[in-house]
C-alpha cells in the first residue's frame, strides 16, 4: 500500500527531500517506518515527532493505504 | 482610564472585540513570562506596549554581546546586566502604567505554583525541557493557561495549553519525558525574526486569553519552517495515557 511522506524543517534538510510517496506493507506503524526511513537513508535522527493526516500521534500508530505522514524535529529553543 | 491612556491605547480600543471593556481587562491581568531571551523579548515588549497591567519576568540569566542578534528588548548599554533588570527599564521606558515584578531565579516548586495561582496566563519563553515541563505542571496543577512557543534554527513551534478546559492536551501530551534533545539556539544558532515570529503569535493569544475573544491555539500546533516559508498546523488531542494532565 502507498503512503506519502513530508519531511519538516531541518529533517528536510537532513534527508534531502521535502516529500516522497512509498510503498510499504500493511501493517505498518509510523514507528516501522522511520526506522526504515533512517535505515536507508543512513542517518541518525533521535526523538522525531510526527503527524498522521495533520494529527500528532505516537509511534505506534497503525498506518492504512492514503495515510500522509509527516515527520518534523524536536523544538525546544527560545 | 485617563486621557493618556485613552490615547495609547485608542488604536486597539476601536476595534470591536477589544474595545473598552477589553482595554480593562488586560489592565487587570497578571502574566507571567518566563524567559526573557529571543522569545520573552517580543512577547514582554508586545505584553507591556499592549497595557497588561501586571508583568512577572523571571529570568537569571545576564545579557551578552550574543544575545542582541535576537533578543531585541536589550541594548548594548545593557551588556553584563540582569535580563530582568535590563527588559524591566526598557519595558517601563515603553509603557509606564505596568507594573512589572522580577524574579532572578528558577521558579521551583512552591515558588511556581504561587505564581502560576496568581497569574492570569503563563508564557513558555524558556529555552529547555525542564523548565519547559515544569510550566507545563504549575499550569495544568493551578489551572492557568499556558502560552508555549520554541524556535531554534529557521524552525519554530507554538501552541496554547488550556487546563481550565479538560479536553485540553498539556505539553506533555505533546512530549514526552524520555526526549533527550537539548538543542539551544546558543549552540544551533537561530534566524532572528523566526523568534519575533513566533513570540509575536505568543503575545497576540497571550491577549485573547486575557480578555476572553476569538479561538485559540489549543489543540493546534502550529509548526513553522521560516526557511521555506512553510507553515502547518497539526492538531493535538489530549493523551489518555498521560501522566500530568490525566490525573484528577
Amino acid at each position: 500500500m502507498q503512503v506519502s511522506i513530508k519531511y519538516f524543517a531541518s529533517l528536510r534538510e537532513l534527508i534531502g527531500e521535502a516529500s516522497v510517496t512509498i510503498d510499504i506493507e500493511e501493517n505498518t506503524t509510523v514507528h516501522d517506518l522511520w526506522m526504515e526511513i533512517i535505515r536507508r537513508k543512513n542517518i541518525e535522527f533521535d526523538n522525531v515527532m510526527m503527524t498522521v493526516n495533520m494529527e500528532y500521534v505516537k509511534s505506534e500508530r497503525q498506518l492504512i493505504a492514503g495515510d500522509e505522514v509527516a515527520f518534523f524535529p524536536p523544538v525546544t529553543g527560545g | 482610564m485617563n486621557d493618556e491612556q485613552l490615547l495609547r491605547y485608542s488604536r486597539q480600543m476601536m476595534l470591536p472585540e477589544i474595545d473598552a471593556a477589553g482595554q480593562e481587562k488586560l489592565s487587570e491581568s497578571r502574566v507571567l513570562i518566563v524567559g526573557l531571551g529571543g522569545l520573552g523579548s517580543p512577547v514582554s515588549i508586545y505584553l507591556a506596549s499592549a497595557g497588561v497591567g501586571n508583568i512577572v519576568l523571571v529570568d537569571f540569566d545576564k545579557v551578552d554581546i550574543s544575545n542582541l542578534q535576537r533578543q531585541i528588548v536589550h541594548t548594548t548599554p545593557d551588556i553584563g546586566r540582569l535580563k530582568i533588570d535590563s527588559a524591566k527599564e526598557h519595558l517601563q521606558a515603553i509603557n509606564p502604567d505596568v507594573k512589572i515584578d522580577c524574579i532572578d531565579h528558577a521558579l521551583e516548586a512552591k515558588e511556581l505554583v504561587n505564581e502560576a495561582t496568581k497569574a492570569d496566563v503563563i508564557v513558555d519563553a524558556s529555552d529547555n525541557f525542564q523548565t519547559r515541563f515544569a510550566l507545563n505542571e504549575a499550569s495544568v496543577k493551578t489551572k492557568t493557561p499556558l502560552v508555549s512557543g520554541a524556535a531554534i534554527r529557521f524552525e519554530g513551534q507554538v501552541t496554547v495549553f488550556d487546563p481550565r478546559d479538560e479536553t485540553s492536551p498539556c505539553y506533555r501530551c505533546l512530549y514526552g519525558d524520555d526526549v533527550a534533545t537539548q538543542e539551544t539556539c546558543t549552540a544551533n544558532g537561530v534566524i532572528a525574526p523566526l523568534l519575533g515570529i513566533i513570540g509575536s503569535i505568543q503575545a497576540n493569544e497571550t491577549l485573547k486569553l486575557l480578555m476572553g475573544i476569538g479561538e485559540t491555539l489549543q489543540g493546534k500546533l502550529l509548526l513553522l519552517d521560516s526557511l521555506y516559508m512553510d507553515l502547518n498546523q497539526a492538531i493535538l488531542k489530549k493523551d489518555p495515557a498521560c501522566p500530568v494532565c490525566n490525573i484528577s
